[in-house]
């Protein structure tokens, strides 16, 4: 480029200013600003007119528009006419169509500064709300269950078949890599401990109690969490965002019934059969470290398991991962169906649903171990 | 881009615009040569052939699902053709590598159907990306084009909000904006003025003249509104669904006055000529 865009201020008279402009006016080519024009305005008392003149710009773009516009504004500011001469014709109408609409001044949000009391005050007000929501939503899915019951609810059958498949054979890869490795390493730790009294076998109590009880129920909870509460509500709150959501509803088809309740009940049903599962592999993870040991041999592994575990243990487990299914199906439920309406909504709504689900694994599972203290079982 | 010695034409408040007669010299940017369109074994359109010349307003136009934002699609790079070749310029762009294939997209702006705004983004986030990507502008700078931008889509004021936070057509103008940020050399629009009340279209239609002349900017447009079609096109081509090829090329107006088509005048008179 032979030249820059260049700026040229002449005063003609007291009254008048004359803004010459030269030059290709392009974008990111060092286009003056009009700062200079600005500081000349200010230092001439007595300004009526500022003439603007484009007839030397070879070239332009929305550099050239930005700078008249700036300079418009300036010229507003100061009460002061802004004259045209011989500014290219297309850009004098593509201001004019810049201007055909007024900015919208309300529109633009006001950034409220808050204070540390407003913002504990807010924070609790929303803590309670979702209190309330979470009740709510419970409520719901517990009277969308009484109808299921008693025939009414109306979900496809074909959906709840997909979502017991993916809750169940899909995630058994997972599951077993998972509690076969909690099992290894509860065996792993369980035997440096009771080597040193000798009590080596013992190990088979360790792994059997802690994996059937307690451990398979929470790491099947944990998994099912990350796999399926996140992904339920990924699908619901897309949904919501695409406004599926309220097409159903408008159609009198109560998403509770159609979309929650299957997803609620697959996961309730296979929970525990993955526990179940789950079990078993732990103990062999369990097994697979004991039998190292050259004192121990699979038989007696064996018999030290079934004489250690009782079918309270059994029992209990089971009764939890029913009770993180269902956890983990409504918080992965309810955050979809309170998602926002874009993408980043999304994503938070899936992080939230995991981070739901586990608190209240973890919660749940230190009341039911309460309660069995209690009761002494 | 830009030519400085202004563009002869008659009327000055935007009133009474007439579709533009021949542009001074027709230099072709895209030409597409015998393409063919399929979705694995669905052809959806089989040999077209027509030219796009720079600063035209060339509309696509077609009834629904007849490929016409497919059609955006191959222009634009992001679906390869099944057959035949698009040239830019006298660069085959489907033969050349993907970096070669982004230099050249990277002069065009794009709105896509649906907005297609960046949601985590606020409304001058979003406009200001392109910006800040490609051009070495000051933050101070970047602010006044996102502004005016903002304004020649009608939206000045708005530049906080979220694309959640505002209207369909709002969000489509919106993108509208984002699309011409880098002030590029080929606009694509897809449907532009759907949506939109009819004052916000009829100043979309000024926008895409006044830019395509003042500028000289190519505007690919796909859009049903017949009114914009006439207003606007000043070069165009008519995809038939049922013969899935298409069956006209050129202007708008031309066209409805020369063409024997019995389904093109039906979709250029909305149906009422038999
Ligand atoms: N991803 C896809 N996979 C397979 N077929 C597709 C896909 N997208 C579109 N099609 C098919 O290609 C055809 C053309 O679709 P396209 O979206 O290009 O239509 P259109 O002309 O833009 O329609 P409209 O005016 O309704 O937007 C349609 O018949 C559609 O079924
Ligand atoms: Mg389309």
């Amino acid at each position: 480029m032979a030249r820059p865009a260049e700026l040229q201020l002449d005063q003609p008279s007291p009254e008048t200013l004359t803004v010459s402009l030269t030059g290709p006016w392009k974008l990111g080519k060092d286009i003056p600003s009009t700062d200079e024009v600005a500081s000349k305005v200010d230092s001439l008392g007595r300004l009526q007119r500022i003439e603007v003149n484009g007839e030397q710009v070879t070239q332009w773009d929305s550099g050239l528009l930005i700078f008249l516009a700036s300079l418009k504004k300036i010229a507003a500011e100061k009460k002061i006419a802004l004259v045209n001469v011989g500014l290219p014709e297309g850009a004098r109408r593509l201001l004019e169509l810049a201007a055909a609409v007024p900015e919208k001044k309300d529109a633009r949000k006001a950034e409220e500064k808050k204070t540390f009391l407003l913002h504990l005050g807010d924070e609790t007000v929303d803590f309670f709300q979702s209190c309330g929501d979470l009740l709510e939503f419970v409520g719901e899915t517990a009277v969308a269950f009484v109808k299921m019951l008693s025939g009414r609810a109306q979900f496809r059958r074909a959906d709840l078949g997909l979502i017991l498949e993916s809750c169940s054979g899909q995630a058994l890869p997972i599951v077993a890599l998972i509690s076969f490795l909690v099992g290894m390493i509860l065996a792993f730790i369980g035997m440096i401990q009771l080597a040193l009294f000798g009590a080596q076998i013992f190990v088979a109590d360790l792994v059997g109690i802690a994996m059937v009880r307690l451990m398979a129920a929470i790491m099947t909870g944990i998994v099912m969490a990350g796999r399926t509460g996140g992904a339920f509500a990924a699908q619901l709150g897309t949904m919501q965002v695409n406004q599926e959501i309220d097409a159903l509803k408008t159609l009198g088809i109560s998403p509770m019934e159609y979309l929650v309740l299957p997803r609620m009940l697959g996961l309730a049903l296979m929970m525990p059969l993955l526990a179940l599962y789950a079990n078993v592999m732990g103990v062999l993870g369990g097994a697979v470290v004991a039998i190292g040991n050259p004192d121990i041999n699979m038989t007696q592994y064996y018999l030290q398991t079934v004489k250690a575990v009782g079918l309270w243990d059994l029992g209990i487990g089971l009764f939890s991962s029913v009770v993180f299914g269902v956890i983990v199906a409504l918080s992965g439920c309810m955050r979809g169906m309170q998602c926002g309406r874009s993408a980043s909504a999304v994503g938070d709504a899936a992080t939230s649903a995991v981070v739901t689900a586990i608190v209240g694994i973890i919660v749940s599972t230190a009341i039911i171990t309460i309660i069995t203290s209690v009761l002494g079982i | 881009m830009g030519h400085a010695p202004p563009v002869n034409k008659t009327d000055v408040e935007g009133e009474n615009i007439q579709p533009m007669t021949a542009t001074p010299e027709k230099e072709p940017h895209i030409i597409v040569k015998d393409l063919t369109m399929a979705y694995g074994d669905f052809v959806v359109m089989r040999d077209l052939t027509f030219t796009i010349n720079r600063g035209d307003v060339f509309i696509i136009m077609g009834g629904s699902g007849c490929g016409k934002s497919t059609m955006m699609t191959i222009l634009i790079g992001l679906k390869s053709p099944a057959k035949g070749q698009v040239f830019y310029g006298d660069e085959d762009f489907w033969g050349l590598d993907d970096d070669a294939r982004d230099v050249i997209i990277r002069r065009a702006g794009v709105m896509y159907q649906s907005g297609a705004l960046w949601s985590s983004m606020t409304l001058a986030e979003n406009v200001s990306l392109p910006l800040e990507t490609y051009t070495e502008l000051t933050p101070a700078q970047i602010d006044e084009v996102v502004r005016l931008k903002m304004a020649l889509v009608g939206l000045g004021g708005f530049e906080e909000f979220y694309p959640s936070e505002i209207s369909g057509g709002m969000q489509k103008r919106a993108g509208i904006a984002r699309a011409m940020a880098l002030d590029p050399e080929i606009l694509f629009f897809d449907e532009p003025s759907a949506g939109l009340d009819p004052v916000s279209a009829r100043r979309l239609d000024d926008l895409i003249i006044e830019l395509s002349e003042s500028l000289r900017t190519t505007m690919v447009v796909v859009t049903h509104e017949l009114a914009s079609i006439f207003t606007i096109g000043t070069n165009s081509v008519f995809l038939d669904a049922s013969k899935r090829t298409m069956t006209a090329t050129g202007n708008p107006s031309e066209l409805l006055a020369e063409t024997k088509d019995p389904t093109l005048r039906l979709f250029l008179t909305r149906g009422e000529q038999s």
